[in-house]
């Protein structure tokens, strides 16, 4: 709300002054046009900023979470310090060009001059102590946020499972599962194995925490926590094929009550997630909207990773016959702001 | 044999239904009709181009002059050409792209995704192996020889073979948008994407056979381009007081010969997944992907280098030569390029942080690549401080490395935020990382390859290019690629997936609308660089170089004729020191006529490279499409071709001295009666080739 008022506000101000640019000064034709032609330029950069606050919110810049909290933390620090490195640089190229230009005859001409100690010192040490001090944030953030640590306090175990073009979140203490919606409780850590039905996939949730591959025969791991409720998207980003622009997911971080109140519900779901309805869920489908499942084969995750191990044969599912799983490989699925329903 | 039928067996999976066009006839939707388009533009281009030769009876002319001509800068010059015509071709794909995205916002936009993802898988694989990788091997082809005083490469038969390799895997790329469909799986072609098991078309084959002949061609070059600077240099000529554009071209060399085997190697196992039924890289019998991603990025990290450093020695040539100063910090510079050349072998895993290794294997490669930014630093500040001092022409080459020198710096930038692992998890495999590739590459590769093209052009041919249109171009390449990219660098911190079909946040829109307009702009830079040439051939009387040293430039490749002659110098020069031509204007020894002329012995014609590259393409259309008797034949024809060479003796011509006499002379009579240009009008028509020697 905040935001879109900042938003309304500056656009105001920016208009009041194009409108009325003589108002503020009232020199010369050129000294106006060059005036038109800048604020221009800068209603065009302002609305392309605003709107890149739109979209950036999206993402780690405006974290939901501990973990892309202390990512975007950091990205301030690198940003930061690398404005040493390049301001310099971004100074010195147009100021030396210029000066030193042909037509500039009051500037010196050494053309026999290329080397200074000096000079060498000031280009190898100064950038090399900043990658130290780089290095050792770097060293401790990498450590830090490492994705198989895991956040303090008891978490939540979550298998996901990744399949050609949905997720399986499967809740093995619960016993139940739930496809292309991730349902976590807010506040509390969240500790995810990941492992694929099919080819390479890379998990994203962009405002709760950073990726991890989920590959078949293998189990990755991924912590993550949301601070407060809400839904927010969550995405393949390692392109598996045709209905890889579909295989995004909700992930909605409830409360307490919220929470114990959708557990309720998922064990009230009539279907049960075992063998058949796996196979029926790995074929190189998209899924309308997501599905429940109110019970769960014991052990379904580790029996995928070693399925991979032994004989794994991808395709041989797309032979077995179908359940009335709604399933479709039509992409006419409304979508609200990046996320299915 | 496939089936009982006889086209089975001469055609192997072959089939109408493999021929866009029959496409496009029995499902008529845009995005077919786009492929059909794309594949009639080839056969079109393909026959109205034989129709020109024949009409202009050059087929002779051609043949014998430039197809199975030894000569290096025949070779260069036909390189080149090649990374044009796919520059052209990847850079529509880009347009489509970007095209493609922005009007996909919540609906299908105008391509299938199948046919979206050949156009992301094609785009990548043309701009790398097939654009940058024939330029800058054209270029180094090119001027390294005249640089060091030799008359050729090393091995000029070698040289020839891997000209063709590269023009028969173009073909390749070219014949997948005629005949069939190409990979959906990125110029990375993962595994197990790529495998037959999730990609059953002959797809993944097209990009693996056309990637596989790119690669050994690129490992023969590498050999060709480290033995010549090895081996013959001009006496003299000590490693230290080669231009720098030999030392970026070594360290490149060598790159190429330790990277691109790496890249056969995964190339070659996932063919013999697809073909031979193994399983190093599938999900299951103990197959493992990491393998690949491994082998992949042990190539493809030097990779990067390996197109980034010939446009590093490119800019060292041009600010120095347009400066009219010494380089800054020679030592630094070709230390500075060494170490970028060791450390591009010890980073490949930041290309996959996110696969689960543990934060200290992380945390090494991160500040391991972070590291580079120290010598690439280094080189920025060098070729400042050749400005510093100087006397600065804004010409079009120079115009390129003003604007290399600012937006590579942005591109470091986000490349140590890629390089920290924490943030990598955030926006890799988004758009994040599109943007900070090409920020790398268009910059560090493109502007380079292009500044060099507009540099070394007068030399070439003899006549200077067009520089308002010049001008205009790399205006277009600067602007266009600021537009197109910086958007993506919004999109991806805001999560946006690369390579995907479609997107569902309006929020995206002006970003995508920006770099669509960027696309556009691109597109316009890539149409103006064709009208600059036409121009410039068209007005060439005008803008004759041929004593050519039109910019006073520094090198021994500016002190013979433009164009050189077959023999690059008359003697072999004697080398006293670093700028080597700079120094004998300066003390008034350039342009003096030879005491004693002799016999120059030159390679002969020969037509075996040319044999053996298309063989090798038509043998790799073979296996595309399981046609067993194409590929038993044109492999053997590819045995047969290098062994039959190997026996040849006579592969030897001789220029009479008095050819050589001649042609000298006549030169040098051009360059006594040639006005000397000052560098306030070394863009103007006196300039004749001969510069004046102030300072």
């Amino acid at each position: 709300m905040q935001a879109s008022l900042v938003r309304v506000m500056l656009l105001q101000l920016i208009t009041v002054y194009l409108a009325h640019p003589d108002r503020l000064c009232g020199a010369s034709s050129i000294v106006n046009r060059v005036r038109s032609i800048l604020s221009g330029a800068i209603l065009t950069g302002a609305a392309l900023s605003l709107a890149g606050c739109g979209a950036l919110n999206r993402g780690f810049l405006f974290p939901a979470g501990p973990i892309a909290g202390a990512i975007r933390h950091e990205w301030i620090v690198v940003c930061f310090i690398m404005l040493f490195v390049i301001g310099p640089v971004l100074l010195l190229v147009p100021l030396v060009a210029w000066h030193y230009r042909l037509s500039n005859t009051r500037s010196a001409y050494r053309p026999q001059w290329g080397f200074s100690w000096s000079l060498e010192g000031l280009i190898w040490i100064p950038p090399s102590a900043i990658v130290v001090i780089l290095a050792a944030f770097l060293w401790r953030d990498t450590h830090r946020l490492d994705p198989y640590k895991r956040l303090p306090g008891h978490a939540l175990e979550i298998q996901a499972i990744a399949a050609d073009w949905k997720w399986i979140f499967i809740y093995p203490e619960q016993g139940i599962a739930s496809v292309n919606r991730l349902v976590i409780p807010a506040g509390r850590p969240v500790h995810l194995s990941l492992t694929s039905a099919t080819v390479m996939q890379s998990i994203l949730m962009p405002r709760l925490a950073g990726q991890i591959y989920a590959m078949a025969g293998m189990r990755t791991q991924l912590s993550l926590q949301a601070d407060r409720s809400g839904r927010f998207l969550g995405e393949n980003v390692q392109f598996n094929g045709m209905g890889f622009q579909n295989e995004k997911f909700a992930v909605d971080a409830m409360d307490g009550a919220e929470y114990a109140h959708w557990l309720a519900e998922m064990h009230a779901e009539p279907d049960r997630l075992g063998a058949t309805e796996y196979e029926t869920l790995t074929r190189r489908t998209t899924l309308p909207h997501p599905l429940a499942f109110g019970a769960v084969e014991p052990d379904l995750f580790d029996h995928v990773v070693m399925l991979a191990q032994k004989s794994g044969h991808a395709l041989e599912v797309e032979k077995l016959p179908a359940l009335p799983l709604p399933m479709a490989v039509s992409r006419d699925v409304p979508h609200d702001q990046g996320m299915p329903p | 044999m496939t089936g009982p039928t006889i086209t089975g067996f001469l055609l192997g999976s072959l089939s109408w239904g493999a021929l866009p066009f029959v496409r496009a006839w029995r499902e008529p939707n845009i995005s077919e009709i786009i492929g059909a388009g794309a594949g009639s533009i080839v056969v079109i281009g393909a026959v109205v181009t034989i129709a020109l030769i024949t009409w202009l009876q050059a087929w002779e002319y051609l043949w014998t002059q430039w197809f199975t001509s030894l000569d290096h800068k025949k070779i260069g010059i036909m390189y080149i050409v090649i990374a044009l015509v796919m520059l052209s071709r990847a850079l529509i794909e880009a347009v489509l792209i970007r095209s493609q995205q922005a009007a996909a916002i919540n609906g299908p936009g105008f391509v299938e995704p199948g046919h979206f993802a050949q156009l992301f898988s094609t785009h990548g694989s043309i701009m790398i192996f097939f654009m940058a990788m024939p330029f800058l091997t054209g270029m180094v082809n090119y001027v390294v020889p005249l640089q060091i005083g030799a008359r050729d490469m090393a091995f000029p038969y070698l040289n020839s073979v891997g000209l063709w390799l590269t023009a028969g895997g173009s073909g390749l790329m070219m014949a997948s948008l005629v005949v069939g469909e190409f990979s959906t799986g990125g110029w990375s072609g993962y595994p197990p994407y790529t495998e037959l098991n999730f990609s059953g078309g002959p797809g993944p084959d097209y990009w693996i056979w056309a990637i596989t002949l790119a690669s050994i061609g690129s490992t023969t070059a590498g050999i060709n381009i480290a033995c010549t600077i090895y081996k013959f240099r001009a006496p003299g000529m000590t490693f230290l007081r080669m231009p720098l554009f030999c030392w970026t071209a070594v360290c490149t060399a060598i790159l190429m010969i330790f990277a691109m085997p790496p890249l056969t190697v995964a190339t070659a196992l996932l063919a013999a997944d697809r073909y031979l039924g193994t399983h190093f890289f599938t999900d299951d019998l103990g197959g493992n992907m990491m393998n690949y991603v491994n082998l992949f990025w042990l190539f493809g990290h030097p990779e990067v280098y390996i197109v980034v450093l010939p446009s590093f020695g490119v800019y060292s040539e041009v600010v120095s030569a347009f400066s009219s100063k010494e380089l800054y910090g020679y030592k630094s510079l070709v230390i500075a390029t060494m170490a970028i050349g060791v450390l591009s072998f010890t980073v490949w895993l930041h290309h996959f942080f996110t696969m689960g290794q543990s934060a200290d294997i992380n945390a090494v490669f991160g500040i391991a690549t972070m590291a580079i930014a120290i010598p690439t630093g280094v080189k920025i500040y060098d070729w400042i401080f050749t400005m510093f001092r100087g006397e600065v022409r804004f010409t079009p080459p120079m115009v390129l490395s003003l604007a290399f020198m600012v937006t590579f710096v942005l591109g470091g930038f986000t490349g140590v935020i890629l390089a920290t692992p924490p943030l990598n998890y955030m926006v890799h495999n988004t758009l994040f990382v599109v943007a900070h590739f090409h920020n790398m590459l268009i910059p560090g590769t493109l502007y380079g390859l292009l500044a060099g093209y507009m540099y070394w052009f007068p030399k070439a041919f003899g006549f200077r290019l067009n520089e308002r249109l010049g001008w205009i171009s790399a205006g277009c390449w600067i602007t266009g690629f600021y537009l197109a990219f910086f958007p993506l660098y919004v999109l991806g911190a805001s999560g946006m997936a690369r390579r995907t079909h479609e997107v569902f946040d309006p929020a995206f829109r002006p970003w995508l609308y920006v770099a669509l307009f960027g696309a556009f702009v691109l597109f316009t830079a890539l149409v103006t660089l064709f009208v600059q040439l036409f121009v410039s051939i068209r007005d060439r009387h005008a803008n004759m170089v041929a004593v050519g040293d039109p910019w006073d430039a520094r090198g021994l490749e500016w002190s013979v004729a433009a164009p050189p002659p077959e023999w690059n110098f008359a003697v072999i020069p004697q080398v006293e020191s670093r700028d080597a031509f700079y120094w004998r204007k300066r003390n008034r020894e350039a342009y003096k006529p030879v005491d004693h002329y002799q016999d120059i012995e030159l390679p002969k014609p020969s037509a075996c490279g040319v044999i053996v590259g298309l063989s090798a393409a038509a043998c790799g259309f073979g296996l595309v499409w399981r046609i067993w008797w194409l590929v038993a034949l044109f492999g053997a024809v590819v045995v047969a071709t290098v062994i039959i060479r190997s026996f040849l003796r006579d592969v030897t011509r001789t220029i009479p001295a008095a050819e050589v006499e001649a042609f000298d002379r006549r030169w040098l009579a051009q360059a006594h009666y040639a006005k000397p240009v000052s560098r306030q009008r070394e863009m103007s028509r006196r300039n004749e080739g001969l510069a004046e020697w102030t300072a």
